[in-house]
């Protein structure tokens, strides 16, 4: 079997880390920072970063049509923590949800929790929340697969998949192990 | 998350909701950009707490602040403003000509300017969260920059080559704590991200940097002395972003107006230099 092949959107942000724990879990990953980076790509991470930063990004690069082709020909995305906000209804609309940014606070109110992520790891994970968001609202056919101070911070729909939180920034890579699978060919 | 951003330098509201709207990952709150520091002379503070909140109150990016090095009060200060990010900073004068703050005794994380690898890790021995190149503020002179972030890059570089049994030498001549070295010659790069500081006032500045090895950049007096802040601003998030794309590059280049004047090193003066404060 080859290695799918899994673009990490490198506009701003923490784009490494994931690129590094992609290869660490069998993909191929590529940077992606032009529409034609996403030519043949079996899936995609939306990492965290600054969303304002990342939506003028994408608008400046014509992103948006790619991104939407690679959605709309049921390809896989991963958004993590502004990636979530990204992917929302207020931004690409990739999956049906919408977000209230820093909503746990500011950087001195970030904190680390163990949670379980149903249906993507099997037990409890670590998962690290820097001025991150959470899920607000979420439309029919969303499932919510992780619940922090009672908000959502987990959620699917379809091939698409929206964390509030950085799977990248701890040594375990159970996280991207699940979404190289989930991308395979 | 700022990396691969831009963190700019404004000194009211409209500033940084200029920066935020022009793509910024975060912005220096401070009451006169270094340029101006350098004009006006006397002692530079940390900024006033009013001005702090009302750009925390203006824009949804985080926000950091400056201290003087050593003064912990300023810091605590700013911890109580919630600020993101605490810059030690020598573009202020300094408090303490000994010792920098004890970084540890804060939950808010430090950023702090380094000239080489072994000033860099003794700020990350001190408790610092990410490092930039000093440069010199205020200049619009990238030259100090680069220079930092050769000798830091180089030096990391040069500490994985060496065998284990060379490193506490190394460690020696860096005057820095032998368990980061090790670190950093096993990983081959600093436990914190490392921006660029000091003197970028173009796209191509930024790019320059960033194919240097920066994975950031902050950029102070470059864009609110320039001819058209709005557009330099984007032009320089835009280069940061593709900066190996010398077509994007080149596009983001045009019609920026003027770039601030800039100074040349010779004529600063061994006094006028900020990149020698702090050890």
């Amino acid at each position: 079997m080859k290695s799918p092949r899994i673009g990490v959107l490198a506009v701003q942000g923490g784009f490494q880390r994931h690129v590094e724990h992609l290869s660490e879990a069998g993909a191929d990953p590529v940077e992606v920072r032009l529409p034609a980076d996403l030519d043949g790509l079996d899936g995609l991470i939306l990492p965290g970063g600054e969303s304002t930063t990342i939506v003028m990004g994408i608008e400046n690069a014509g992103l948006a049509p790619a991104i939407l082709a690679h959605h709309e020909a049921g390809k896989s995305v991963l958004g993590t923590c502004a990636g979530m906000i990204v992917a929302g209804r207020e931004h690409l609309g990739l999956i049906d949800i919408t977000t209230k940014r820093n909503a746990f606070g500011r950087q001195l109110a970030s904190f680390e929790d163990d949670i379980e992520v149903e249906g993507i790891v099997e037990g409890k994970i670590r998962a690290v929340f820097i001025r991150a968001p959470w899920v607000e609202s979420t439309g029919e056919g969303v499932e919510v697969l992780a619940e922090v101070r009672n908000h959502p911070v987990a959620v699917r729909q379809g091939n698409v998949t929206a964390l509030s939180f950085h799977p990248e920034l701890t040594p375990d890579n159970r996280i991207h192990s699940w979404f190289v699978k989930s991308c395979g060919t | 998350m700022l990396k691969g951003g831009v963190i700019m330098d404004v000194v009211d509201a409209d500033q940084a909701k200029i920066a935020e709207d022009a793509g910024a990952c975060a912005v220096m709150a401070l009451e006169r950009v270094p340029a101006d520091i350098r004009k006006d002379g006397g002692v530079a503070r940390m900024s006033n707490p009013k001005m702090i909140k009302e750009i925390q109150d203006a824009v949804s990016i985080p926000v950091m602040a400056k201290v003087r090095i050593g003064h912990f009060v300023e810091a605590q200060v700013l911890q109580s403003l919630s600020i993101d990010f605490i810059d030690e900073s020598e573009v202020l004068t300094p408090a303490d000509e000994t010792n920098h703050v004890d970084k540890f005794e804060f939950d808010a994380p430090f950023v702090c300017g380094a000239t080489n690898l072994g000033e860099a890790l003794r700020r990350i021995g001190e408790g610092a969260a990410m490092i930039r190149s000093k440069g010199e503020a205020g200049t619009g002179n990238v030259v100090e920059a680069v220079r930092h972030m050769r000798e830091i890059v180089g030096g990391i570089k040069r500490l994985t080559t060496l065998s284990p049994t060379e490193l506490p030498t190394a460690a020696k001549d860096l005057q820095a704590p032998l368990e980061l070295v090790r670190e950093v010659a096993n990983s081959g790069w600093l436990p914190v991200p490392v921006f660029c500081a000091g003197g970028i006032a173009t796209p191509a500045d930024a790019a320059l940097m960033m194919q240097l090895g920066a994975e950031g950049n902050f950029v102070g007096s470059g864009i609110f002395k320039s001819d058209d802040p709005e557009r330099r601003a984007k032009a320089i998030v835009e280069a940061t972003t593709h900066f190996n794309d010398a077509d994007r590059i080149a596009a983001a280049s045009e019609q920026l107006g003027e770039a601030m004047p800039g100074i040349e090193m010779a004529a600063l003066g061994e006094e006028g230099r900020l990149a020698g404060r702090g050890w």
